[in-house]
């Protein structure tokens, strides 16, 4: 009795798969058959050239800006509600969200005292911002926000550093906030110790905005043919953002401290002053 | 202007302001705030660590002082209990040796009435003696009849008769 049961709930399963199975390949063109071909796709993945967002009617950007827009407002919203609903209430002995943020700070805080012993307060709030901003943002796309086009379009709101002019930005200035922390160190010669390292900022910039357009690349692929949004986007979405979040996160973070605390390290004072005195006393 | 690549200044000033605004909101709203608080508890806590190591100190302090005192104080009583003990032995020493001297004044106040006694008793039995004698004599002389020296012999034999009884 018990299994006949079994048995009408399994058939039922499998013909309710099958009717929808029928359903999305009846309804739609098999091979994507949207608007665009898969190079128009995969060319304003990258360049967002087609798909533009209107910025309050003021000027046509890319989907990456609205997302770095949101992410902005999601990350301040939220810090607003721990500053007053949670951080009041702070304990010594602290639970587990107490814990969570405490760890979350103490990590980018020691990591800007290990990696620069000197003028590190910057460092820290500077590395836990641009943390937060990487990890959320590249996050953010796993959400599937939506936005509509200048075209009148519906899009998807990709991550804020798939767009190139957001890793640009992050990039630029990360290094000039190495810059000023050779500046705050060492003054003229600070800048000359930055401006040895002219490559980081294009380095960093490319290789913020290439580590996340992959994973934006893979998905829109898979995405683009019908055939393999089956099982597969969980895996590839998911993992691939997940993994380039946590990982583009510690890259970010870790360079900018290292090279900040190369920069800010106060350089030895030069001796030759001294040997002079000596050997003007000597010959005294 | 725009340049190769969809790559725009302004967007990229537009992301630069984006996270600025980003950066410092989450500065003053989380970073700065949770890292004080952490602050405010490692010196919650140094303090703690700072004053139960005074009072270690203190403790140690007080110990070192108290032993200082107690091995004083025993020094003291180990010092006492010898000036007491060498004064009882002096003080015993002289006792004995007052009644050493005592014994022998009593011991010559008693051989010189042993003396005494015994001259005296001489000096008595002398006297007696002669008394005797003296009576003997007499009686002797009164009782002419009778030989003096039986006479004699007959008193002396009469008194020792009535000794005896």
């Amino acid at each position: 009795m018990r299994i006949g049961k079994q048995k009408v709930a399994l058939i039922s399963w499998l013909l309710i798969l099958a009717a929808l199975l029928v359903g999305v390949f009846l309804t739609g063109s098999l091979g994507g058959g949207e608007t665009e071909s898969v190079q128009v796709a995969m060319k304003d993945a990258v360049l967002h050239d087609v798909n533009q967002i209107s910025l309050f009617g003021i000027k046509d950007v890319n989907p990456g800006l609205i997302s770095a827009f949101t992410v902005t407002a999601v990350l301040l919203i939220l810090a607003a509600l721990l500053r007053i609903f949670v951080i009041p209430r702070f304990q010594i002995i602290p639970g587990k969200l107490q814990l969570l943020l405490e760890q979350l700070v103490g990590m980018f805080d020691g990591m800007a005292k290990r990696n620069s012993p000197w003028r590190n307060e910057a460092l820290g709030a500077y590395l836990f911002a641009a943390a937060s901003y990487i990890f959320v943002g590249t996050c953010f796309e796993l959400f599937g926000f939506q936005a509509v086009t200048t075209e009148g379009n519906s899009i998807a709101l990709p991550a804020p550093l798939s767009d190139i002019n957001g890793a640009i930005a992050l990039g630029c200035l990360s290094y000039l906030f190495i810059m000023s922390g050779g500046i705050a160190g060492n003054g003229i010669r600070g800048i000359g110790r930055t401006l040895k390292e002219f490559s980081l900022p294009i380095s960093m910039s490319f290789r913020l905005f290439g580590a996340l357009l992959s994973g934006l690349l893979v998905t829109e692929l898979v995405y683009y043919y019908i055939n393999l949004s089956f099982v597969l986007p969980v895996v590839v979405g998911v993992l691939f953002t997940l993994l380039h979040a946590l990982i583009q996160r510690y890259g970010r973070t870790m360079l900018p401290a290292l090279y900040y605390g190369e920069g800010s390290e106060p350089g030895e004072k030069k001796p030759k002053k001294i040997k002079k005195k000596r050997s003007a006393q000597a010959a005294a | 202007m725009t340049l190769p690549l969809n790559i725009d200044w302004q967007q990229i000033l537009l992301h630069l302001f984006n996270f600025a605004i980003l950066a410092g909101g989450l500065y003053f709203l989380l970073y700065n705030p949770v890292k004080s608080f952490m602050e405010k508890r490692e010196a919650y806590y140094q303090e703690m660590d700072k004053n139960a190591r005074e009072h270690l100190e203190q403790a140690e302090r007080l110990k070192t002082e108290r032993e200082e005192q107690l091995r004083q104080v025993d020094q003291e009583m180990e010092q006492h209990r010898a000036q007491a003990a060498q004064a009882a032995e002096q003080e015993a020493q002289q006792t004995i040796a007052q009644a050493r001297k005592k014994a022998e004044q009593l011991m010559e106040k008693a051989r010189a009435n042993t003396e005494l006694e015994h001259e005296k008793m001489l000096q008595s039995a002398r006297r007696e003696m002669t008394d005797l004698a003296v009576t003997a004599t007499e009686n002797l002389l009164l009782q002419s009849e009778s030989d003096p020296y039986d006479q004699f012999l007959g008193l002396v034999e009469g008194k020792e008769a009535r000794e005896d009884d």
